[in-house]
């Protein structure tokens, strides 16, 4: 019997562990965690005068039933929702297009295509929504005259400030410029697909169309699913492109108001409007309650059912 | 959007991150402003672009009739301004003269008692009380800053274009519309440079600029204050009503465009009248390569008198922890002689000082704005003082409003009931 044997069945505590997961860990929790909770604690109370008092769900049963602030959420809830389901109608059916387009053996100057398509992702909302006003400007802009260009001159309108098509082009614009990452993220899992699967399909007699529709597609629907709640949480946490274009008021007459600029003004506050701080909290809450449900919806009736194969 | 940390996390934490830097900061500014303080006055303010202006102009000026008084001019980003300044109250370590946002911002600190009573400065004498109101407690008894500037609302025209279409400037609300017709239908020029995509020109320029000619000014405002009249009645109407006219005379598209692009139609001289605020003469002063005049909101009939929007948007006051207070007072009463009224407007052309004295300005344009405080009587925007504490805020309706009434997508009537609705949920004098 060896001492130092005996020593070593019982296991000493694995402090590598701790040391690779704690710096990360830390700052996690300082900097996600603590501010989760805190913010869901602080929505339960009043403030006012610098006084701050327990009120339950109070600040909940006025966002919901208030007329002053209900006709503001679910307006902004509303939006939230057009906004969600025109890029899931458009700016993911567009990427899953473009990841097959580039992903063909015949396409050349594949990699110059892609670069340019992501290019937009990479730059700034702020710098986005400036170009993209000026182009839809009626003053400036040279959308109009291109429009004459190709006959259809007699459309153009002033988008942007309009209420029916304001937040219409503001989902285009955001659209435009995202629609890389579905792209990326499709196209990466395509060209995982072994060779010889779509050879045995080609052998077999399936034409391309087949071959996408019965090969290609259940294998990259576990991307497109991903693809679709990346979409979702990211919507219902959007807010630079609406502050950046129409401002914190999110005009005309609220058309464009999201969940994060009507946060945006009832915890910052806005002009002479005093921001409260407690009842922001409130807001970010169910911001954070509504993409919870939406990702745990998801993850029981999706994500279960999809099949995914191993290579 | 593929940003998939919540943005509510980030946002708190950003806050967080922001509060602890601007302590940060204010522990690193107090150090200076401490050791400034034993020897002469700090002023903490919001105008960094003043800076120049204060150091080389102003407080020289002070200085050749009160050599013994160190001042030093501290000031901090507009935006940070607020909560900078807050913070460094609370350390105690703000310098001796704070410059005060109009209105409730001041009011609050005044009530936190971290600005000082001024009742007894003689300077005060010098200000008219509308220009004292937006200082003042809602009682009326206690002043706890000393006007500083104003802006005034009126029209900027292009002299040439007026020139050329042989038009004179418009006194009333018909010559007006009838100048505007004129320039409609004899030339290209876009008659008004005005849009409404940033919504607060319509309300501030359009709404805030002619409404005080239908209110009656000042008697107007105070009984919407006291309850005696509602924004539904016929004056309130009656100013969305010409706004609403006001929708044929703007640029094509004008509901995408946003401020920057009315001052550059106006600049490059492709719009003949500009809805203004007299800040927007500086502006003009650097860009615009033609003459341009001014004139204030067109009354009913010709004689008639006339009201203008001047807006008090900057005071001055004492801090309460000052240990320099007997300086600072004479620093204040030296800010409200004619010296420093001559000065300041000079220097700084648009925004003008709120003291009675008769000064002269150089800038012809800004001369102009100022002679109005002559002809016509001042007031100020009417949802600025009381009216926009409670939800929904009334400033924040009436830019919705007020935009939406000259899109067209809303009447005036609407207008009328939506905001008197909002001011009744609240404000009980209203109810």
């Amino acid at each position: 019997m060896n001492p130092s044997n005996q020593h070593d069945e019982k296991k000493p505590f694995p402090w590598h562990l701790v040391f690779f997961l704690g710096p990360g860990l830390l700052i996690y929790v300082v900097f996600s965690v603590y501010p989760l909770l805190d913010t869901l604690v602080l929505s339960l109370y009043n403030e006012q005068q610098g006084q701050t008092s327990f009120i339950g769900l109070q600040n909940f049963i006025t966002l919901v039933t208030d007329d002053t602030w209900s006709q503001a959420f679910w307006n902004a809830l509303g939006n939230n929702f057009k906004f969600f389901a025109i890029h899931m109608l458009v700016q993911n059916p567009i990427g899953l297009l473009l990841a097959v387009l580039l992903s063909s053996p015949k396409l050349r100057l594949s990699g110059t295509y892609r670069t340019l398509i992501f290019m937009p992702t990479m730059l700034s909302v702020v710098i986005i929504g400036f170009v993209w006003q000026l182009l839809l400007s009626p003053i400036w802009g040279i959308s109009e005259n291109f429009l004459y260009s190709i006959g259809l001159g007699q459309y153009f309108d002033a988008w942007l400030g309009k209420e029916s098509s304001a937040l219409i082009t503001l989902a285009f614009i955001s659209v435009w410029q995202f629609v890389g990452i579905p792209m990326m993220l499709i196209y990466a899992t395509l060209l995982n697909i072994p060779d010889d699967i779509v050879d045995a399909s080609v052998v077999d007699g399936a034409n391309s169309f087949q071959t996408f529709w019965h090969i290609k597609l259940p294998l990259i629907l576990p991307t497109i699913a991903m693809v679709s709640i990346l979409t979702f949480v990211a919507n219902f946490n959007a807010f630079e492109l609406i502050y950046a274009v129409k401002g914190a008021l999110a005009g005309p007459d609220f058309s464009t108001d999201l969940m994060g600029t009507f946060f945006y003004r009832t915890f910052f506050g806005f002009q002479l409007q005093q921001g409260s701080a407690s009842m922001g909290a409130a807001v970010a809450t169910l911001m954070f309650l509504i993409i919870l449900m939406g990702v745990m919806l998801f993850l029981f009736f999706i994500q279960r059912r999809i099949q995914r194969f191993q290579f | 959007m593929f940003n998939v940390r919540s943005a509510s996390l980030e946002t708190k934490t950003a806050t967080k991150t922001v509060t602890k830097l601007t302590c940060l900061a204010a522990i690193l500014l107090s150090s200076t402003g401490i050791a400034q303080a034993a020897n002469g006055l700090s002023i903490e303010s919001w105008r960094s672009d003043d800076a120049n202006i204060w150091n080389d102009v102003i407080i020289p000026a002070f200085n050749k009739s009160h050599p013994d008084t160190k001042v030093n001019f501290a000031p901090t980003p507009p935006t940070e301004y607020n909560s900078a300044l807050q913070a460094k109250l609370k350390a105690g370590s703000a310098g001796d003269l704070i410059t005060c946002r109009p209105f409730d911002t001041a009011l609050d600190l005044y009530k936190d008692g971290y600005l000082a009573n001024l009742n007894d400065l003689k300077g005060l004498k010098q200000f008219s009380d509308v220009a004292k109101s937006a200082w003042v407690t809602d009682d009326g008894k206690d002043q706890f800053c000393m006007p500083v500037a104003s802006v005034i609302h009126g029209f900027v025209y292009n002299k040439e274009i007026f020139k050329e279409l042989n038009l004179s400037v418009p006194k009333t609300r018909d010559e007006f519309f009838k100048t505007l017709d004129t320039i409609k239908s004899e030339s290209r020029y876009i008659p008004l440079a005005m849009g409404t995509a940033d919504q607060w020109e319509a309300a501030t320029m359009g709404f805030q600029n002619i409404g005080p000619n239908y209110w009656e000014g000042e008697k107007g405002r105070k009984a919407l204050l006291s309850g005696k009249e509602k924004l539904t009645d016929k004056a309130y109407v009656d100013t969305w009503k010409e706004l609403a006219q006001w929708k044929p005379y703007l640029g094509r598209g004008f509901e995408a465009q946003k401020y920057s692009d009315s001052q550059n139609l106006f600049t490059l001289g492709r719009a003949a009248i500009y809805p203004a605020g007299s800040w927007d003469i500086q502006t003009f002063n650097n860009q615009a390569d033609f003459e341009f005049g001014a004139f204030p909101p067109p009354v009913a009939k010709a004689g008639d008198t006339c009201y203008i929007s001047d807006h008090t948007d900057m005071g001055i006051g004492i801090n309460a922890s000052s240990t320099n207070k007997e300086a600072a007072k004479v620093f204040l009463n030296w800010m409200a002689s004619k010296e420093f009224a001559t000065l300041y407007a000079n220097a700084v052309p648009g925004f003008f000082p709120l003291s009675d004295h008769q000064i002269d300005i150089k800038d012809p344009v800004a001369q102009e704005f100022m002679s109005w405080r002559q002809q016509c009587k001042s007031t100020i925007r009417n949802s600025y003082q009381i009216l926009s504490r409670g939800t929904p805020n009334l400033e924040n309706q009436l830019w919705n409003v007020s935009a939406q009434v000259i899109n067209g997508t809303m009447t005036p009537e609407a207008a009328a009931k939506e905001t008197q609705d909002g001011l009744e949920q609240w404000y009980k004098p209203q109810q």
